[in-house]
């Protein structure tokens, strides 16, 4: 690769500091591949961690069929959440944000370390210590929201804000492919799916990232809590918005857009 | 529109059924078809069938989702009769030749324990009325060629009815939040979407007690014993011969069914 990775770390980290959006990368690098986007990502994040702020976990996305066939993928795609980036106010603000949507998911709090290759939902369930309720908002970095797999993967797939619902279950309480989730804005059903939805288990999901991530010598953290994949499709918001969601045995999150 | 003029738009359907040979939409004919009017031709195939010997068993809404709505350009549901001829025993076989152009939906069906009657029927009352729910597979089909339908075209074809199948286990409507009821729809093993029981009218019960409402002006009850499909929780699959479709719900169990060429 010939370009400097750090000049498109520093100009996604300067696009989301400044909250603006930006030309797609591979507008002008359309030779970019998977394997540069991942170097770039993990020059965004490396520029993060030196800022002082802390990785809270690993993120999946494009986790549904629709989005996978749109994107012309086999697998999913990972970034990073920062403890910036989860908001416990109940409100989120326009103005630190882009163009932001947001999605009903469901994220697992690890209980042991997850380390692949070979992982399956089973064993990843049983590293599992609680599933809790999530509203991820996304805010890609570039114009219009238009970009292909290299750019979202540079671009910290798209992560942003993320806001934590308060009930905690053990992950075999529950049936997680089959939890209904319902996302309403300002009263108005936006978008329901289940669990299924997400590369057909959300246990699924945490498993092809610890097998993701083995193939870098990575691996999953005790501790890590991973936001698992839209079980919604992605809805934009608006200043005024107030978002609820409700998860069938996990509760309800609501949160206000403000200006 | 005079009664001869019903019978000839019923005979139309009945001979697209009988022959598998699908008819041009009746707004085709009779661009001023009413809902009113496509309703009674609904029921006079219906009390046909039942003349025939065919027996009424249930009713089923149709049109509850957004999208669906969105689709056909209308803000209301409609409804259906459900036939003794129509039900499929869960992991039964469908035979093409018994359908014309199949589509499979995962619903939430309810069984009454007492009559249901409108015009004030509320969530609540329906809640009370239900013995029991059950998951449901329905088969929608359509005697109007390629699924050319508009709003009265559906109601004339018996809500674009075909066959049904309940499966999994009853459950009383006390014991589960109908609205966040998770649905998973397998087609041979693949997911082909997924659902939640707000899907249908933001709640499967307001389905039922709109039908209750709905029955009114025809002066029909719906009656203890009787099973409601209350509405797709994801969007219509076509079926093809060779398939098995299977529905998960959370809670209730699952329900499959599979089509064969003969």
């Amino acid at each position: 690769m010939t370009m400097n990775n750090k000049a498109l770390a520093e100009y996604l980290v300067s696009a989301e500091t400044e909250k603006r959006e930006v030309t797609r990368i591979t507008a002008e690098h359309p030779e970019l591949t998977v394997e540069d986007a991942y170097v770039i990502q993990e020059q965004l994040v490396g520029m993060k961690l030196e800022q002082g702020y802390r990785i809270v976990g690993p993120k999946m996305g494009l986790t549904s069929r629709a989005k996978m066939k749109q994107m012309n993928v086999e697998e999913p795609i990972y970034g990073y959440i920062f403890d910036y980036m989860v908001e416990d106010s109940g409100r989120i603000s326009m103005s630190d944000l882009i163009h932001p949507k947001v999605e009903a998911e469901i994220a697992f709090i690890m209980g042991k370390d997850l380390e692949g290759p070979g992982v399956t939902g089973a064993q990843a369930l049983a590293a599992t210590d609680y599933v809790i309720p999530a509203l991820e908002i996304i805010d890609s970095r570039y114009e219009n929201f238009q970009f292909t797999l290299p750019d979202v993967i540079a671009d910290n797939a798209s992560s942003s804000r993320v806001i934590f619902g308060s009930a905690m279950r053990r992950p075999g309480e529950l049936e997680l492919d089959l939890v209904g989730v319902t996302l309403s804005i300002n009263g108005q059903l936006k978008d329901l799916g289940a669990g299924a939805a997400v590369v057909g288990h959300p246990a699924h999901s945490v498993a092809m990232l610890a097998n993701m991530l083995a193939r870098k010598g990575l691996k999953i953290k005790k501790g890590d809590i991973i936001l698992t994949g839209g079980i919604t499709g992605a809805v934009m918001l608006s200043t005024g918005d107030y978002v609820t969601a409700k998860w069938d045995g996990l509760g309800e999150i609501g949160f206000t857009v403000s200006e | 529109m005079e009664d001869h003029r019903i019978s000839a738009l019923a005979d139309l359907l009945a001979e697209a059924e009988r022959t598998g040979q699908g008819t041009q939409p009746l707004t085709a004919l009779h661009e001023d078809l009413t809902i009113e009017q496509a309703y009674h031709v609904q029921l006079t195939n219906i009390e046909r069938r039942v003349k025939a010997g065919d027996r009424i068993v249930g009713k089923k809404i149709g049109l509850t989702s957004l999208a669906m709505q969105k689709l056909l350009g209308v803000d209301q549901p409609d409804y259906g009769h459900l036939l003794e001829s129509m039900v499929i025993e869960n992991r039964g076989e469908i035979p093409m030749r018994r359908v014309m152009q199949p589509k499979v939906e995962g619903e939430i069906a309810f069984v009454l324990k007492q009559d249901l009657i409108g015009p004030r029927v509320t969530v609540l009352d329906v809640l009370q009325a239900t013995d029991y729910v059950v998951p449901a597979l329905e088969i929608v089909d359509s005697r109007v060629s390629d699924w050319k339908i508009k709003l009265p075209d559906t109601i004339a074809d018996n809500a674009s009815s075909g066959l049904y199948v309940l499966g999994g286990r009853p459950m009383k409507v006390e014991e589960l939040d109908l609205t966040q009821v998770g649905m998973v729809l397998y087609r041979n093993g693949q997911i082909e979407n997924t659902g939640v029981g707000a899907a249908a009218l933001g709640n499967p019960a307001a389905c039922v007690a709109w039908l209750a409402n709905a029955l009114f002006r025809f002066g029909i009850t719906l009656k203890a014993g009787e099973v409601i499909l209350s509405g797709a929780l994801s969007a219509a699959v076509n079926a093809q011969p060779g398939d098995t479709f299977t529905a998960r719900f959370a809670h209730l169990g699952e329900a499959s069914v599979s089509f064969t060429l003969d």
